[in-house]
Parts: C-alpha cells; sequence; structure tokens
C-alpha cells in the first residue's frame, strides 16, 4: 500500500511546522475574507494593535500592558484557527503530492493507422489509442480495448498485488499512472488532459477548502449572521453605555465582540470538511465531490449487492446429505475425493467441510495412480478414479446423465426430492455419485454470509438506514439470504432496469439511495443513486457513472462511507452547539466587567468571582482562544460516530457538547483567571 | 399588484360593512338584554347619578371611605397611571405624601398596618377597590365621622366585601363608592 | 407569593392547554375544508362575498402571489384607517367633538393597527370618536387575521406533496373572518356586558360623586371593541389604560375571561399544525415549550411584584409592588396578565409596566425579545416559533449526522438565510433605535423615568413595535415625533420582516421532496426538542439582548436592593 497509506501514516508531527508558516501566510486579508467570522477577529486584532500602540504614545502603561495582551491574544485565536486549517490542508497535500508522484512526465506510444509514435501523454486526447507494455506507465485514463494484462495500481491504490485488466470485460478501465507488468494491451484513451481521474484527484484534495458542500454553506450563513448580530449587539452597546454614564473602551468592546462570534466553529469548520475528505481517503475511498461525503451521511436506503458485499461471494459446501442406505461418512469421502482436483472456490470448500466435519484429510500426493478430473464448464463435474473406482460429484443434471450412461441407479425420487429442497432454500445441490453404487448423496451449497455483516446491518437499522438486497438469484432464494443477513428488503431477479426503477421509486418517496456497482450495466443506476460507490475495478462507464470510487474494490465500505459522512456532520454539530453554548460564560465573564464601573451593583453577575475587570477579560479572550487549538485534534479525527438512533445520538451530544459548552468555559475562564491573577499579568483591582 | 389592490379595496369595503353590522347586532343585543351594564352600570342616590360601580371617584374627606391614591385624579374620561419606575424618587415621594396623609387622617395606625394599597397609584387612576384590609382601617375614623358604631361599620364593610372570584384570582376588595353609597344610607337612616 | 396567586396561574395555565385541542379542531375543519356548526349560515355568505369582491376562490397563490394579496390589503387597510384618523371631526358619531389626529399620531397609529402591535400614542377615551373607534375595530378583525393566514399558508408548505401554491389569501381571510373572528367577537360581546362592560353610542356621562363637583366618565361601545381586541391578540384598548380601566375589565372575572380569549386562538394553533402535520405530538411539544417558557416567566414576575419594592419597605410600609396595580386583580393576577400580553403577544395591560419591578418588567421584555414566540398572536407566534424550531434543528441536527430536517423537509442554506433574516431584524430594530434614541436629544426627551428604568422604557418600546405587541413603559412620551415614526418603522420592520421569510420558506419548502422519518431522522416530537427549543430560544434572546437588559432592569434590580435610586436623592 504505497501512496495512499503512505499518506495516512504521514506523522503529524512533521505537518506542525509547515502549517504554522502557513498559518502566518493565511493573515493576508484576501484569504480571511472568505471566513467572515475570522476576518471580522482579525480586524479586531488589528484595531486592538492600534489601540495598544496609541496608549503606549500617551505613556499609559497600565491600559497598554492590558491591551498588548488582549491584542496577542486576538492575533493567537486567528492564529490557531488558521493553523487548524492549515493541519487539515497539509494532509490533503501530502496525499496530493503523492498522487502527483505517480503522474510524472509519462511519455506515450500513439496509435495511428497501425504505427506507432511516441508523444508526451498529455498531448493525448479522447479517443487516441495507445499501445502499452510490460514495464510501461499506462498515459492516461481509458479502456482496454485489446489484449489483457496485470496492472500494478498501487501507485493509485496502494493495493500492491496487481490486478488484470482485459478487453471486453467488466474489468476494462485503466488509470493514468499506473503500471502494466505483463503483456501488450491497446488503451482508447477516455480522458483530455486535465481531467483525467488523477487531476481529479489532486484538484480535488487541493480545492477542498474552496469548495463548499451544501451544509457547510448553510452553516456559513447562520455563523455569519451571528456574527452580524453580534457585531451590532457590540456596536449598539457603546451608545447605551454612554447613556448610562460611562464610556466601554473599544478593546473592551472587541474582546467582548469576539468571545460571543461563534470563533470555536468559525475557526474551525473547512478543518472539519478537509479532515472528513481525508479520512475517506484513508479508507481509500475517493469522493469526486464534497456534496458526495454529505449526502451520504443523509442516505435513507442502502443497495448493496448480495455477492461480495452481504455473502462471501463464492457458494460453500455446508452439509452432506446421504441417499437412503448410505452413510454420511461415505458421502463426505467421496465427496472429498471427487474435489481433489476442483479448484474452483465451490469444490475447495468441499475438501475443507469433509476436513471439518469428518476430519477426513486427503491430498493428491496421497494418492498415487489416481486419475483426476478437473471442474470444467463443459462436463460440469469433477472426480477422480481411484482404485478401479469411478467417484464424480457435479451438477444434478451432468451427474445423471453421467449415471445413466452407465446404467447405474441415478437416486430417483429420493435424490430429486432433496435437489429440489436444496435449491428452494437457496441452495445449490451438487450430486455425488460413483461408478459402483450409483448416486450417493448431496452436497449443500449455499452462500456464505460475511462474519459480521448482520451486525453491520442492524446498526445501520438503527441509525435509520434501510438495506435493500440485490441479487439475480429467484425470489425464494434471495428470500432465504435477505433473511439469513437481516436486511429490510430485497430485490430478486434483479436486471439493471429493475434496478433503476427501485432507485428511483424510492427517491420519489423522498428517500435518499446510496449504492455500489462495477460493470457497465450498473452505470444508470449509479447514475441515478444519490450516493453512488463505482468499484476502482470497475469499467470506465461504472467509474464515470459515480460519484465515489473505491481504490479497493471492496463493496462493504459503503457502510464505512455512510458512517464518515454522518461524523462530518456531526463533527459541524457539535462544534456549532459548543460554540455558542460557550457565549453564556464568556457574558458572565465580560458584563460585569464592562458594566460594573457604571452601576458597581452588577458586580453579583460575576459569578465565577474573577479578579478584576481586566483579569476578566483577558481571561475570557484566552478561554476563546486556546479552545480552537485544544479542539484541533477533534476537529480533525471527527467526534465519535455509534450507529444509535437518532434520538440517543441527540441526546448523548447534546449532553456532551451543549451542557458541556455551558459549563466548560465556566470552569476554563475561572482557572484562567487564577493563573492570570497568579502571575499579576494585569492591574488586579478595580 | 394593480389586481390585488382592486380586490383588496372592495373586500375591505365589504368588511368595513360587515363590522358595522357587527357593532350594531351587538350593541342592540347589549341594550335590549342587559341595559344597566351596558349603559355602564351607573348607580343612582335619590335618583342622581353619582357615579358608575366600576369607576372609582375621589374619596379623601373623613367620613368616606377613602379610595386609592389616582394618578388621574379619577378623571373618568383620561384613565393614567403615575408610571413611576420603581427606583424613581417621585414614587417614594409620593409614598411618603400618600402615607403621611393617611396617618394624619387615621391617628393611632402605625405605618406597617397601612395596606400597599392605599399608599400607592392604581393602573387605571379609577380604581374602584380598595382591598378588605384598607377599609377595615379605616372603620374607627369613619364610623366616628358619621357618628356610628364601629361595630355596625364593620359589619357594612363586611357585607360588601368581594372575594377572591373562584377563590383564586384577585385580591378580596370592597368597591369604594358602593361602599360609600351603603355608608350614606346607613348613616341617614341612623341620623 | 400566596397560595391562591399560585393556584390561579396553574389553573389558567391548564385551562389554556385544555382549549388547545377543540380550538385546534375547529380550526382545522375551517381551513381544511370540514364542516362546522356554522355552515349552513356562511356558506352563502361567503360565496355572496366573493362574487362582490370578483375573488376566484379556486385560484391557488404562489408564495409570492399570496405575499402581494396580503400586502396590498394592508396597505389599503393602511391608508383607510389613515384618511379616517385625519378626517374624524368632520364625521358623525362624534358627541365629544374630538379633534383630527395630526400626520405622526395617524401615521403611527394606522400602522399599529394594521400590523396587530396596536402600540397606542393615545389615549382612546379622550382622541377617538365613535367612528374612528370603529375603523380601529375594522383594522382589529382584519390584522390578526393576516398572521393567521400567514402561518396557514406556511403549514401548507410544509404538507402539500405537490404544486408550489401556498393557497389563496382572500379565501383564508373571508373563512376566517366569517367563520371565526365574528362569531366569537358577537358572543365575547355580550360576555363582557354581562361581566359590566358599557356598549352604546351615548355621550360621556355627568355624575355628581358624593363628594361633591361632577365626574364625566367615558361611554362607548367599549365591549364591542374590547372583544376582537382580545380575542385578536390585537390589543389596542377602548381607553388609555385598556385592561387596566375598570370599565373595559370590571372584575377578576372579566379579565380571566379575556385571557382565556386571547389565549385560546394561537394554543389552538399549536394543536392545529400538529393536525396538518399529521402528527398531533410535533404541536403539543410546541405548546409544551411555550406554556414552559411561559409559566417560568409568570412566576419569576409573580415573585418578583409579590417581593414589592425594598424602598418603599424602608418607609415602614409592608407588602407586595401595588404601584401601578388595580386591587380587584391584586399581585398575582396583574403578573399573570402582565407576562400573558406580552407572551400572548396582546400587548393589552391590566397593571402599568412602567411601574414593575426590574425584574418584574424584565420578564415582559425579554418575552418580547425573544420573538413573541411564547405561544405569540394569532399565526405570528407560531410562525416565530417555527423559525426557532427551522433554526434549533439546524444547529442541533447536524448532531445526528444528517442533513437537518424538519417535518420531512430539508433544511438547507435558503431556509437557514431566511430563519437568520428573521431573526436579525428585531436585533438590529430593538438595539438600533434604542441606541439611536438614547445618544439623540428627540429621543432622550421622552423618558419619563430616570437612570437604567429610562433605558429599560426605550427598550421596550422598539421591543414591543418590533414584536408587534402594542403593550408599552407607560411613561415614555410616545406620541413625541421622534417615537412616532421610529416605532412605527420598527412595527413595520417587524411586521414584514418576519412574514416575507416565513413565506419564503414555505416557498421553498414546498418544493423539496418530504423525506419520511426513520430512526436516523432528528426527532421534533420528543421532549428533548422541546428543551432543545426553549435552550434556542432563551440563549439565542438572551445572548442578544444581555447587555441591554444588564444596563437596563438588571442594573436597577442590583441597585434597587442595594437601596439606591436614580435621579435625585437616595
Amino acid at each position: 500500500m504505497a501512496a495512499q497509506i503512505e499518506v495516512g501514516r504521514v506523522h503529524q508531527e512533521s505537518l506542525v511546522g509547515p502549517s504554522i508558516r502557513e498559518a502566518f501566510r493565511k493573515l493576508k486579508p484576501s484569504w480571511m475574507a472568505h471566513n467572515p467570522v475570522m476576518f471580522v477577529v482579525e480586524i479586531g486584532s488589528v484595531l486592538t494593535t492600534l489601540d495598544a500602540i496609541r496608549y503606549l504614545a500617551l505613556g499609559d502603561s497600565r491600559s497598554f500592558a492590558f491591551v498588548l495582551q488582549i491584542a496577542i491574544w486576538l492575533w493567537l485565536t486567528v492564529l490557531f484557527a488558521n493553523f487548524g486549517e492549515a493541519m487539515a490542508e497539509g494532509r490533503g497535500q501530502a496525499q496530493a503530492a503523492a498522487l502527483r508522484g505517480a503522474r510524472t512526465d509519462t511519455m506515450a506510444n500513439r496509435l495511428v493507422d497501425g504505427q506507432t509514435t511516441v508523444v508526451a501523454a498529455t498531448a493525448l486526447r479522447k479517443g487516441d489509442r495507445v499501445v502499452v507494455s510490460a514495464g510501461e506507465v499506462i498515459p492516461s485514463d481509458g479502456t482496454v480495448v485489446e489484449g489483457a494484462a496485470a496492472v500494478d495500481e498501487s501507485a493509485i491504490t496502494g493495493e500492491s498485488a496487481p490486478v488484470i485488466r482485459a478487453s471486453g470485460t467488466d474489468v476494462d478501465a485503466v488509470t493514468g499512472g499506473t503500471r502494466v507488468i505483463s503483456d501488450r494491451i491497446v488503451v482508447e484513451i477516455t480522458a483530455n488532459p486535465g481531467e483525467t481521474f488523477l487531476d481529479r484527484m489532486i484538484a480535488l484534495i487541493e480545492n477542498a477548502v474552496r469548495r463548499k458542500t451544501p451544509n457547510e454553506i448553510a452553516l456559513a450563513i447562520l455563523l455569519a449572521g451571528l456574527t452580524l448580530i453580534f457585531l451590532v449587539v457590540v456596536l449598539s452597546t457603546e451608545p447605551l453605555a454612554v447613556y448610562s454614564g460611562h464610556s466601554v473602551s473599544l478593546t473592551i468592546l472587541i474582546a467582548l465582540l469576539v468571545c460571543l462570534a461563534p470563533t470555536t466553529i468559525g475557526g474551525l469548520m473547512s478543518a472539519i470538511g478537509i479532515a472528513g475528505m481525508n479520512r475517506l481517503m484513508q479508507h481509500n475511498v475517493l469522493a469526486l465531490s464534497g456534496r458526495a461525503i454529505e449526502a451520504a451521511g443523509d442516505v435513507n436506503s442502502i443497495l448493496l449487492d448480495k455477492t461480495g458485499t452481504l455473502t462471501v461471494g463464492n457458494r460453500m459446501a455446508t452439509e452432506f446429505l446421504p441417499v437412503d442406505g448410505v452413510d454420511q461418512k461415505v458421502v463426505a469421502e467421496a465427496a472429498l475425493l471427487s474435489s481433489l482436483a476442483d479448484e474452483t472456490p465451490e469444490g475447495r470448500s468441499v475438501v475443507r467441510l469433509a476436513g471439518e466435519q469428518y476430519h477426513l484429510t486427503r491430498d493428491r500426493e496421497s494418492l498415487p495412480g489416481a486419475e483426476f478430473q478437473g471442474f470444467t464448464a463443459q462436463t460440469r463435474m469433477s472426480g477422480v478414479d481411484v482404485e478401479g473406482r469411478q467417484i464424480r460429484k457435479g451438477a444434478p443434471d451432468a451427474v445423471r446423465a453421467y449415471l445413466d450412461a452407465a446404467q447405474k441407479p441415478n437416486g430417483g425420487r429420493q435424490l430429486e426430492a432433496m435437489v429440489t429442497a436444496i435449491g428452494r432454500q437457496g441452495g445449490t445441490p451438487l450430486v455425488v455419485a460413483d461408478d459402483r453404487h450409483g448416486a450417493l448423496g448431496v452436497i449443500h451449497l449455499k452462500d456464505v454470509v460475511k462474519p459480521g455483516i448482520r451486525q453491520r446491518l442492524s446498526d445501520l437499522k438503527k441509525a435509520g438506514i434501510k438495506t435493500v438486497m440485490i441479487t439475480g438469484d429467484n425470489r425464494v432464494t434471495a428470500e432465504t439470504i435477505a433473511r439469513e443477513v437481516g436486511v429490510d428488503e430485497f430485490l430478486a431477479e434483479a436486471t439493471p432496469e429493475k434496478k433503476l426503477e427501485y432507485i428511483k421509486r424510492e427517491q420519489s418517496e423522498g428517500y435518499l439511495v446510496a449504492m455500489v456497482g462495477d460493470g457497465t450495466n450498473d452505470a444508470p443506476a449509479l447514475a441515478q443513486a444519490d450516493v453512488a460507490v463505482a468499484m476502482s475495478s470497475g469499467t470506465q462507464a461504472a467509474r464515470e457513472a459515480g460519484n465515489m470510487v473505491d481504490l479497493d474494490s471492496n463493496p462493504t465500505k459503503l457502510l464505512d462511507i455512510v458512517e464518515i459522512g454522518k461524523q462530518i456532520l456531526i463533527t459541524r454539530g457539535a462544534m456549532t452547539t459548543f460554540s455558542i453554548a460557550n457565549d453564556v460564560a464568556k457574558y458572565f465573564a465580560i458584563i460585569p466587567a464592562m458594566f460594573v464601573p457604571i452601576f458597581p451593583g452588577l458586580e453579583a453577575l460575576n459569578i465565577m468571582h474573577l479578579t478584576s475587570p481586566e483579569s476578566a477579560v483577558l481571561s475570557a479572550v484566552i478561554f476563546n482562544a486556546i479552545i480552537i487549538p485544544l479542539l484541533i485534534p477533534l476537529a480533525l479525527r471527527g467526534v465519535s460516530y455509534k450507529p444509535v438512533s437518532a434520538t440517543t445520538l441527540l441526546r448523548n451530544n447534546l449532553l456532551i457538547y451543549g451542557l458541556g459548552g455551558l459549563a466548560l468555559p465556566f470552569v476554563g475562564i475561572k482557572l484562567i483567571d487564577l493563573l492570570v491573577t497568579a502571575l499579576h499579568l494585569v492591574v488586579l483591582h478595580g | 399588484m394593480i389586481r390585488h389592490l382592486w380586490t383588496a379595496t372592495r373586500m375591505l369595503i365589504l368588511m368595513v360593512v360587515l363590522v358595522l353590522v357587527y357593532q350594531a347586532v351587538t350593541t342592540g343585543l347589549a341594550q335590549s338584554l342587559m341595559p344597566y351594564q351596558a349603559n355602564g352600570s351607573l348607580v343612582r342616590l335619590h335618583g342622581r347619578v353619582v357615579g358608575a360601580a366600576p369607576i372609582g371617584q375621589t374619596f379623601n374627606t373623613a367620613k368616606f371611605f377613602w379610595s386609592r391614591p389616582s394618578a388621574a385624579s379619577y378623571n373618568a374620561a383620561a384613565s393614567a397611571a403615575s408610571n413611576y419606575g420603581p427606583t424613581n424618587p417621585a414614587l417614594l415621594k409620593e409614598v411618603k405624601t400618600n402615607l403621611a396623609a393617611f396617618l394624619k387622617a387615621n391617628p393611632g395606625v402605625k405605618p406597617s398596618q397601612v395596606p400597599m394599597d392605599m399608599v400607592t397609584s392604581s393602573d387605571s387612576g379609577l380604581d374602584p377597590d380598595i382591598t378588605v384590609a384598607s377599609a377595615m382601617i379605616q372603620v374607627p375614623r369613619v364610623a366616628a365621622a358619621n357618628h356610628l358604631s364601629v361595630s355596625a361599620v364593620r359589619a357594612l364593610v363586611q357585607s360588601q366585601e368581594v372575594g377572591r372570584w373562584l377563590g383564586m384570582y384577585g385580591l378580596p376588595h370592597v368597591n369604594v363608592l358602593r361602599l360609600n353609597v351603603a355608608l350614606v344610607k346607613l348613616a341617614s337612616r341612623n341620623g | 407569593m400566596t397560595i391562591p396567586g399560585i393556584l390561579g396561574i396553574l389553573v389558567f395555565t391548564a385551562a389554556a392547554v385544555a382549549i388547545a385541542k377543540p380550538v385546534g379542531l375547529y380550526l382545522y375543519a375551517v381551513f381544511n375544508g370540514g364542516r362546522t356548526w356554522l355552515d349552513p349560515v356562511m356558506r352563502p355568505l361567503e360565496k355572496r362575498i366573493y362574487r362582490w369582491t370578483g375573488v376566484n376562490p379556486a385560484q391557488e397563490m404562489r408564495w409570492t402571489q399570496y405575499f402581494l394579496a396580503l400586502l396590498a390589503f394592508n396597505v389599503v387597510g393602511f391608508v383607510f384607517l389613515y384618511i379616517f384618523l385625519r378626517i374624524q371631526a368632520g364625521l358623525p358619531f362624534n358627541p365629544q367633538h374630538l379633534k383630527d389626529l395630526g400626520p405622526h399620531l395617524s401615521f403611527n397609529t394606522a400602522v399599529s393597527f394594521m400590523t396587530n402591535t396596536n402600540w397606542q400614542a393615545y389615549g382612546g377615551e379622550f382622541t377617538m370618536s365613535y367612528v374612528s373607534q370603529t375603523m380601529l375595530v375594522v383594522q382589529q378583525v382584519l390584522s390578526p387575521i393576516t398572521g393567521l393566514a400567514m402561518v396557514v399558508a406556511f403549514i401548507r408548505g410544509f404538507t402539500r406533496k405537490s404544486g408550489n401554491s401556498l393557497g389563496n389569501f382572500w379565501v383564508d381571510l373571508v373563512r376566517a373572518v366569517l367563520w371565526i373572528m365574528l362569531p366569537v367577537s358577537v358572543i365575547s360581546t355580550l360576555v363582557l356586558v354581562a361581566l359590566g362592560t358599557p356598549q352604546n353610542w351615548m355621550p360621556y356621562v355627568t355624575a355628581h360623586p358624593l363628594q361633591g363637583g361632577t365626574q364625566s366618565i367615558a361611554q362607548g361601545p367599549v365591549a364591542s371593541m374590547t372583544a376582537p381586541m382580545q380575542f385578536g391578540d390585537n390589543g389596542g384598548g377602548y381607553f388609555n389604560m385598556n385592561a387596566g380601566q375598570p370599565y373595559e375589565a370590571a372584575s377578576a372575572a372579566s379579565l380571566m375571561f379575556q385571557s382565556l380569549l386571547g389565549v385560546s386562538l394561537p394554543v389552538g394553533l399549536t394543536y392545529y399544525f400538529g393536525k396538518a402535520v399529521k402528527d398531533t405530538r410535533q404541536g403539543w411539544v410546541i405548546l409544551g415549550a411555550m406554556v414552559a417558557m411561559f409559566l417560568g416567566g409568570t412566576f419569576v414576575t409573580y415573585h418578583a411584584e409579590a417581593a414589592g419594592n425594598p424602598l418603599i419597605h424602608r418607609l415602614g410600609l409592608k407588602g407586595p409592588n401595588m404601584e401601578g396595580k388595580e386591587v380587584r386583580f391584586g399581585p398575582a393576577l396583574s403578573s399573570l396578565f402582565e407576562t400573558l400580553t406580552t407572551a400572548v403577544s396582546w400587548g393589552s395591560t391590566a397593571a402599568a409596566n412602567d411601574s414593575l419591578m426590574p425584574i418584574g418588567g424584565m420578564v415582559p421584555l425579554f418575552n418580547m425579545m425573544s420573538g413573541e414566540v411564547i405561544i405569540g398572536a394569532w399565526g405570528v407566534g407560531l410562525l416565530g416559533m417555527l423559525s426557532f424550531a427551522i433554526l434549533a434543528v439546524f444547529l442541533a441536527g447536524l448532531m445526528v449526522g444528517r442533513t437537518p430536517e424538519y417535518l420531512g423537509k430539508k433544511i438547507q442554506s435558503f431556509e437557514v438565510k431566511m430563519a437568520v433574516l428573521a431573526m436579525i431584524v428585531p436585533t438590529f430594530v430593538i438595539l438600533g433605535f434604542t441606541a439611536w434614541a438614547v445618544s439623540s436629544k428627540g429621543g432622550q426627551a421622552g423618558i419619563y423615568n430616570p437612570g437604567p428604568h429610562g433605558l429599560s422604557e426605550v427598550l421596550y418600546a422598539y421591543s414591543s413595535g418590533v414584536g408587534n405587541n402594542g403593550s408599552a413603559f407607560g411613561g415614555l412620551g410616545a406620541a413625541l415625533p421622534f417615537y412616532t415614526w421610529t416605532v412605527g418603522l420598527a412595527m413595520l420592520f417587524g411586521r414584514f420582516a418576519m412574514y416575507i421569510p416565513a413565506l419564503a420558506i414555505a416557498g421553498s419548502v414546498i418544493n423539496k421532496k418530504t423525506v419520511p422519518p426513520s430512526a436516523g431522522t432528528f426527532p421534533t416530537n420528543t421532549w428533548l426538542f422541546g428543551v432543545l427549543l426553549i435552550g434556542t430560544v432563551v440563549i439565542v434572546g438572551a445572548l442578544v439582548f444581555f447587555p441591554a437588559l444588564a444596563l437596563g432592569p438588571l442594573a436597577e434590580h442590583f441597585a434597587l436592593w442595594a437601596g439606591h435610586v436614580f435621579g435625585g436623592g437616595s
């Protein structure tokens, strides 16, 4: 796992230095203006700094010391927020840099009228054909139109095992920047320069800050609105105070504004979004837009392919069923022997089952002289001729044909009934027979549910997400498996049209639908789904229809994606709530400090018993500043998410971030005040 | 918008007509069903309108039960409150003045015995009522001034007492005009 | 505080909650095509009105059309009223020969009654002729219905499955007048007369008090104005001192009747809302949050008033604060009514708010500053609360890991923008105008009480204006041109800055698909949401106005208990 995992391991410490530099660089007003909340803080910092200089010029050292400290902490507030953003960006940029490494100045062999000419990869256009041989880097995204090759995609996926890419299959898409290890293929280019997968990926990471998702936009509006309101509050406070008999100093007004403005969430909002995207990338999922990640948190229905997602993908032997008069062990042994040459997953599972149930261990070496017959699509049987005995195992009709030809008992009605029963339960029957007794019994092959999948599906249900199993199986089979894995609904005998229709129906009822797909025939459904995860191994059509690409091609990952989507939203919500709840305590610090000179009675509002007005204001400002770096790790990691019902989730988060947000600053400001007092940072008498 | 304005004008005229009908209907019903209340619950003594039962009037001489201080001087065509805030020195001055006057008129009464309603102005300036306690504390003075026995006057007050509505709402009180009319009648019977 | 006092407040609250369902069901029948017992009389009349006014009742309106119709109706209403006030001297039914109103006062009053504020910069019995009072009644009948129509349209936005129209404003208006406002007003008028309120067109009566002299006693169609005034949560009393004037509320019984009348439609609307969105718990949660805040506020006020004024206690007196209160109401009922007047936003007063204790006065002030959503007037209260619900859903909704949804509709940037706008305007208006008033000569000239109480007066005036409440700290010189115009503007801002965003939200969500609820949906029908809603209202309200409240009522409160007075001598 090269690039991705490497990035995942990029040590946070190594990002700190550059991030600090970046934090200062971001002080540029043109940059700050994109974040109104922090921009207001920056303007406040400038004004307090000027105020401090004024006091210095006036020779008022007491006021100078106080205002200077406020100014310093205000600058720090801005820097902390910038630092958080820079840290998150830094992680993304490390990823982008790693990816950019893959996009070297590749040369390509362009194929024109059977002749190849060497051109720069950047000169390739959609529709060009190139030849790529073993050892060469594929110059751009495309579809294999001729040949098959093993391709090393580690530059993008981090997965070192090569994958097969072949023309005319469901795995015909290749990505620029990956390397052909064997054979030679002809690739038709499907992307113009700058539009390739790799380009998009890099651009996405680099632009993550600038492109806001719908929820981010809505939240930004709310935060800007709150800031505007508090600006009016602070501006109107001055005439009100003057009317009451005493003006309030500029610095204290700015301190009040900064403390009230939702700086915590305002400072960390973009970091949360970038970090979320990074987390997704650490799962080797590439979201082609931030909107898609957010939509992942919102999905109501998830369409899951049965095979590969819910079940291990291959049918496994689970039972040996003898016909009357035959010992089960005999069936097991015959099944084992006849499967030794069967290299299909089903065959191997028969060997394994025999070993588990009867401790029968045989291998081909233990049977010298035996003649093995492997499983082929033509015979649909496998078997062995050993010690004059022909043992066969295979599809019921194939074995029956074999037995009928050998004029041996074919098991008759009883076997017929057993075969039908297995089919009805959604299993696949394989008949075991030999040339002495005829039919011996049946092997029950069935889909095996992936370990842990049941739990995950029930978690999803708790979180209010409906799971729908998609399968090509018939209704009966589908229903059996659906019950076993615990999905809410299933779509049997699914065709691409049926999938599309199902998604449309769900959407018309207001649901958001997520699905995973890989084949070209999944493309319409993928394009229709709200969250569409395409397998990286899939066809180009599927990849283009999806809004996320799973580089590991692991369909179960859809569940992780949903959780990450939710986590981002939760983190934003939690910090917003926390930020606003904080204001209560800050008010109780600053209001008495501001107004006690006018109305001494308001000292009663100083419920934290802060030492002096100056220490109170300074403590509130310090708290407001240091809470940002303290929460950076949380912003980058995300608030922990457990799949429970929304009611429980809300209660827990309200308790932690709402009530916690109310209480924590009271404690924090008091502690800082004690420290400020102990260090004599400000004048301590009224 | 022009179309809406035209519709709005027609609609408003119709609504004005409806309200006029409403005014006529309610006045007609009220006048025919409850003429006493509809015409202001006027109180007559010897055929003369001496006031309206719900509307307070000035009583500040020794022989009548006093009504509350009024910021409107009991002008029943211009209700008004003092609007003094609780920290306004004018409020304290007003209360002090009222208290002094009350104590002077009712010798032997201690400040702590004077009910709050006797020293503060009402909301409307037309408060027709005083608390039962306020009436009771005036009984000795009123009795003496009218040459009546204290017990007779006390009984008179008790007969005029209006309790809390449903036992919960308002303060137990007496209507000062009604009480004084009853007092006049009692005094004239005895005199 | 006394046991009967506490009991009375609780019993009233229980009664208010108890009538929510029957009233809500009736409203549902009126607006959602049900049957009512009034149909045989009103249906033919309704049809005829449409014919006379050229309204096509089947024509549906998009939100912009709905708003324009509403605006047109308000504009015309304003112009009519303004003209009548300017020419009343020349009109009949003016037995006291009252003069025309000046332009400032006419503007202020016309805006005031059109916006359902009923802020009165005049004293009714010595300013308004009977014709003018009747024209005020016209607006008292109509202006609450504008609010009601608004919330009905708003709810349609959240419940309609198809189309993008919110109904027909004229139909909503006519049905509300015929089925709700007029029948209830007729019955209530008679109840009020029975309880001692006059209903006549006589000249003022001259009485001959026992102590001598004469007393001119104001008369008029008081009951027929008080009924729609109170039922419609208008608040513009017939008399200067409104419900404190004994003709308007002659007894505790009358005041309680008026209170229940005033609270009936707003509480019923919460049930209507729940029924319309097909989950009555949604409505109960909203009502629960409202009632909880209302009760909290009432007891804070009652506690402050019952404790009395320590400065007066120093004179040797004992007892509650009775300055500006009527004996037949006493401290408990006065506290209940003054909290109600700002909670339900009817704005009539039965006690002098200016003379409430600082904390007692802060509760009504807070009720208005938080947007008149603690029950609130017809429609606008629920509308405001639903805007808060949208904000609450957005603030906390992200915490369940989904794009916030309310009633199945996604709350996105447009809705947030509008909800924030609805929140910004009151803040700007209250704090902006207050700052202007206290730093300008024109504004300072109207301040009556010295010290922080004076600031409270100004804050109260603009809060009342922007909240379309109408009650006042009565000492303020509301008739001064500075205040007639600024409060007039505040009323306009308050009304339309609330309407436009709310209708815009309705117009936006009606086009969105309704997401059916699931276990992952943010629950808005639980007590937890109720608590969150209260938190949002209190924190957002308190956060914004805390500095102003600190310099006003809070400063006065602490000074008072420390024994200080303001403005000379201590």
